[in-house]
């Protein structure tokens, strides 16, 4: 089985302070870290444990970004994936969602991927890129999975989770797309070692023409959806903010709890 | 020409969903004078009671009535139905939740439009774009968003956004799509649906909930959390990181992946504020929110704040309650 992992380098939720750019069109770039994003790792994880069952099965890393986005793939190396592709051209950076799916199509055309996983959304948090591909292959495509049960060679058992906490269980036939939920397993560890000797692996890249696509395809003026400004949640907006050292804080909220909360 | 404007109605067990009325909102958001037409697939007699109570507030309503849709909504057969009953380059709005997430993204895909997810607001309409706001990086960052709609457009809205009070009053007229609609073939199969386990505990019927997240830091710590909770009369609750780390049975998970609570205080420690958790809060709780990132999103939803390492700050708050409370 050929597994094929589409992840994304996405800035850390938890390590930056969020700062807009002077010309508010994006977030300030100087001293934001990046990570491959988190829903991406449970789909690793999933497709590794899938290797690790099936016989003869590889698992291939594929991302569309810029040049430093090689090392998202080296750490999905540094996991266990068997190689990784870079997609890069001017023409791939800040495109919306349907431009990265048309790129990530392009890649998986010129290959036979039996399964196809993703994280369910990424910094965007639209939830895409996966049943886009799906529509641009004409392949089956289920969000939201974590359960995966391998039927036979072209068949899979996959559970949907919805509303509530309960699943949907389908069977779908491969080819298709998968994109998987937090917490379908989890993700190993990686030593620092194991990344420092994957970092050495020189990673192939493919821009517009490897693809076979053209610029109008995928050039700035293919983009449909496009961010026109940037803004913090206003301050002043939301929650009232208690000051004071944290005894006075405990104090204060104690009496608002009482009074205000119903606390007795 | 009056514009026409599709809204996807999800319903369950022949009621139809809240959305039906917030779609209707956001629809009218996107242009005024549009004419906005329910789109409800499933079968029997549930298709037509949720036909029927949609018609009292939508002018006009299309149903399609196909008998793969008995055990379960297929997203795959409904999107290949819906693309054979809809004009090319529709707009077409969608709820943003687990359905959403499944037909909308191919759904703008064959029809050759532009896709936008989770949109929060809604200005208008300017030349060929459509005007929106939306969130990233968790909701740490908003931003205005310019859709190209010259080829329709398909939306995904944040659930709730687009309540109202009053909604305008209808008797719509409902038309059966079900023959144009004709037969689709997928290559997704449904096979059954799982319900979540009981679990022990039931975290809705709780006044008081202490509520975690990866704030705790490591499973060791969450007694202090617990100490918390037995001093309030209340009970510990947590986000869906900590199920995914297996601290905490599912049971005790709010959000729109677990449970729906209704506390009279809710306290967010240690919690970001994603909107699929804080979708699980509804009734008129008092949330507090403890949290040492005074940019975390929970502070945009929380009553009040304390800009604290739960760590340190809840042993204190523990005592001061303790002593209070006598």
């Amino acid at each position: 089985m050929k597994i094929l992992v589409c992840v994304r380098k996405v800035p850390d939720p938890g390590e930056n302070e969020i700062l807009i750019n002077e010309e508010d069109s994006g977030i300030m770039q100087d001293d934001l870290l990046y990570s491959l994003n988190e829903w991406d790792q449970f789909a690793m994880e999933e497709a590794l444990q899938i290797k690790e069952k099936a016989d003869g099965a590889s698992v291939s890393v594929v991302t569309a970004g810029g040049r430093d986005a090689e090392d998202v793939l080296h750490r999905c190396i540094a996991m266990g994936a068997d190689d990784a592709t870079l997609l890069y051209d001017e023409a791939f950076l800040n495109r919306d969602g349907r431009g990265i799916s048309i790129a990530i199509s392009a890649f998986i055309k010129q290959n036979n991927y039996d399964l196809i996983l993703l994280g369910v959304e990424s910094d965007l948090g639209a939830a895409q890129v996966p049943g886009m591909i799906g529509a641009i292959l004409d392949i089956p495509c289920i969000p939201l999975v974590n359960k995966i049960e391998i039927i036979n060679d072209n068949t899979l058992k996959v559970g949907k989770e919805v509303e509530g906490g309960n699943h949907e269980v389908y069977e779908i036939t491969m080819p298709c797309i998968l994109s998987i939920m937090s917490g379908a397993n989890e993700p190993r560890y990686v030593s620092f070692r194991a990344i420092k000797k994957a970092s050495k692996i020189e990673i192939p890249i493919k821009n517009i023409s490897d693809l076979n696509l053209s610029p109008d395809q995928v050039g700035d003026s293919a983009i449909r959806v496009r961010q026109v400004r940037y803004f913090l949640p206003e301050m002043g907006e939301g929650a009232e903010i208690i000051e004071g050292d944290m005894e006075e804080k405990a104090i204060k909220l104690v009496e608002y709890m009482r009074d205000k909360g119903g606390l007795k | 020409m009056t514009r026409e404007i599709f809204s996807y109605i999800d319903h369950h067990d022949g009621v139809a969903g809240e959305c039906a009325v917030e779609l209707f909102n956001a629809a009218k958001k996107i242009d005024a004078g549009s004419r906005v037409i329910a789109l409800v697939f499933g079968t029997g007699e549930k298709l037509d009671n949720v036909c029927q109570q949609v018609a009292s507030f939508y002018p006009e309503v299309w149903k399609v009535d196909n008998a793969d849709l008995t055990a379960c909504i297929n997203a795959d057969l409904v999107r290949g139905l819906m693309l054979n009953i809809i004009p090319q380059n529709s707009i077409v709005v969608i709820e943003h939740n687990s359905f959403g997430i499944d037909l909308a993204p191919g759904l703008s895909i064959k029809q050759d439009s532009s896709f936008t997810a989770d949109i929060l607001d809604i200005e208008g309409i300017e030349k060929n774009n459509l005007k929106i706001v939306r969130a990233e990086l968790g909701g740490r960052v908003f931003t205005d968003v310019n859709c190209d709609i010259s080829t329709g457009a398909v939306l995904t809205v944040r659930p709730g956004v687009f309540q109202s009070e009053n909604s305008e009053s209808f008797s719509g007229e409902i038309v059966d799509k079900s023959l144009e609609a004709g037969q689709v073939k997928v290559n997704r199969k449904f096979i059954e649906f799982l319900e979540v386990e009981e679990g022990d505990v039931d975290i809705t019927k709780e006044d008081f909930l202490v509520s975690f997240g990866r704030g705790i830091g490591d499973e060791d710590n969450i007694p202090i959390v617990q100490k918390l909770a037995e001093v309030m009369g209340g009970m510990i609750s947590c986000s869906r990181p900590i199920i995914d780390l297996k601290w905490m049975d599912k049971c005790r998970q709010v959000g729109s992946s677990g449970r729906t609570v209704t506390p009279k205080i809710y306290l967010a420690l240690g919690i970001s504020g994603s909107f699929q958790h804080m979708a699980g809060i509804k009734g008129n709780a008092f949330i507090v929110a403890v949290n040492k990132d005074p940019k975390a999103p929970i502070f945009q939803y929380a009553d009040l704040g304390v800009v604290e390492d739960l760590l340190e700050f809840v042993p204190i708050l523990t005592r001061k309650l303790s002593e209070s409370l006598g």
